[in-house]
């Protein structure tokens, strides 16, 4: 593949740039991509396009009066210039705050926001001071979220990976096909949380509204209180040694853990029921064909 | 057919898709040709005493307490080889031949963890190229 500079890139059309860097659009159904680890690869832990970032260096910035392109492209300018901390005010019920940051960073929210704060995330630790709208934490890839209040429906909707905490309550449908990570309630959760969850772990010190778990695929949820009711194939399992350890070393590093422990907690994972192969069967299609 | 039973196979032991690639052990799977369910358990929390001193860098570099996102990375096995699931890549990256496998999942996690992080970081890995090229300018 000839270098091309990121000039001459931007120059480009999409197609131009794709085909430039060795990429093109063949059908590849049926071909593999075989990758292999380097042992010997240099040690990074930050993505190479990553803007270097210092915790130590902080700034503050008012949201009073900009449009939310404007904060956020205002984050990234920070960031660039190498700010690592991050202190917003009045962002007065702003949506879509603070999303889509792909490294390390320290982001403080003064106050409460709208719907999809800090959605995308991958990398940054934030914590916000009030309460948050509807799915807060979309799609996080990894990194710390702390509402310090309540937050809205849909709370971490598919989110693959990092923690997403609410010392209060949330609403309905917490952590919706959830495909990773740890969402941690410090209240409540509503009806439906867990829905079609995949993998991860859901923490609720509360008590969790009807049709916990529904359809839940795989995964492992733990409550605290009381639960209204189970949904389809959603089942009780037993708590072991290592659950209860990961439990205390969670709630613990948050703030969140009860004066009575953790062995109270009931585990609700899949039944497995769910798990289904019919459309890799090939004796029953053979039977009608 | 909804509410049919789970008829995949169960985890045995550590090297048992290492030596049976195709996995296929129940009826079931022996019927449709094809392993049900994962490799490895996707709920297995890591043990800290067995953190490597990369991992425990890593974390402190990010600025977290834990491994955050990587407690849910584990060493898989697919067509017989190691191999560790790359989420920014969609795909299984191998894991060589060279490198000796401990004799537990938990070790073997710490290290597919650390070669996960170097990979995706590193020049070579595609999300490089692809973000070059698909990237708003």
């Amino acid at each position: 593949m000839a270098s091309v500079s990121d000039a001459e890139l931007k120059n480009m059309t999409q197609d131009e740039r794709a085909r430039a860097l060795g990429m093109t659009t063949e059908q590849l159904t049926g071909k593999q991509l075989y990758v292999e680890f380097d042992p010997d690869a240099e040690e990074r832990f930050t993505y190479p396009w990553a803007p270097e970032v210092d915790f130590n260096k902080r700034t503050e910035l008012d949201c009073d009066g900009k449009t939310t392109t404007e904060v956020n492209s205002s984050i990234r300018d920070l960031m660039a210039k190498g700010y690592g901390t991050i202190v917003l005010h009045n962002p007065r019920g702003m949506h879509s705050l603070g999303v889509g940051i792909l490294s390390k960073l320290n982001l403080i929210i003064e106050g409460s926001t709208g719907y999809f704060t800090v959605g995308l995330l991958d990398g940054p630790n934030v914590r916000i001071t009030g309460r948050v709208g509807w799915s807060c934490g979309e799609n996080m890839m990894s990194g710390t979220i702390m509402i310090e209040k309540n937050a809205g429906s849909t709370f971490g909707a598919a989110i693959r990976g990092g923690d997403l905490v609410c010392r209060g309550s949330v609403g309905s449908r917490t952590g919706i096909d959830q495909k990773g990570g740890t969402i941690i309630v410090g209240g409540d959760t509503g009806a439906l949380s867990g829905f079609m969850m995949q993998r991860g772990r859901m923490v609720v010190c509360g008590n969790a509204g009807k049709n916990l778990g529904d359809s839940m695929y795989d995964g492992t949820i733990f409550v605290g209180g009381d639960i209204k009711s189970l949904g389809v194939d959603a089942v009780e399992a037993e708590l072991s040694d290592l659950d209860k350890a990961w439990l205390t070393r969670k709630l613990t590093q948050y703030g969140l853990m009860p004066d009575k422990g953790v062995d109270h907690f009931t585990k609700v994972v899949a039944g497995k029921q769910l798990w289904n192969y019919d459309n890799l069967e090939p004796s029953e299609k053979k039977l009608i064909l | 057919m909804a509410g049919t039973q789970y008829r995949g196979s169960e985890i045995k032991d550590v090297d048992q898709f290492l030596n049976d690639s195709d996995g296929l052990e129940s009826e079931r799977e022996k019927e449709i040709g094809q392993h049900i369910g994962y490799r490895y358990d996707v709920n297995l929390v890591p043990d800290y005493k067995r953190i490597t001193p990369f991992l425990s860098k890593y974390m402190e570099v990010m600025g977290w307490d834990d491994l955050n996102w990587l407690e849910d990375v584990h060493m898989g096995y697919e067509e017989g080889a190691a191999a560790v699931f790359d989420r920014n890549n969609n795909g299984w990256v191998r894991v060589p031949e060279s490198v000796d496998l401990p004799d537990n999942q938990q070790d073997r996690d710490m290290i597919a963890r650390e070669f996960l992080i170097k990979f995706q970081m590193s020049d070579r890995h595609p999300l490089v190229s692809l973000r070059k090229a698909y990237m708003k300018f």
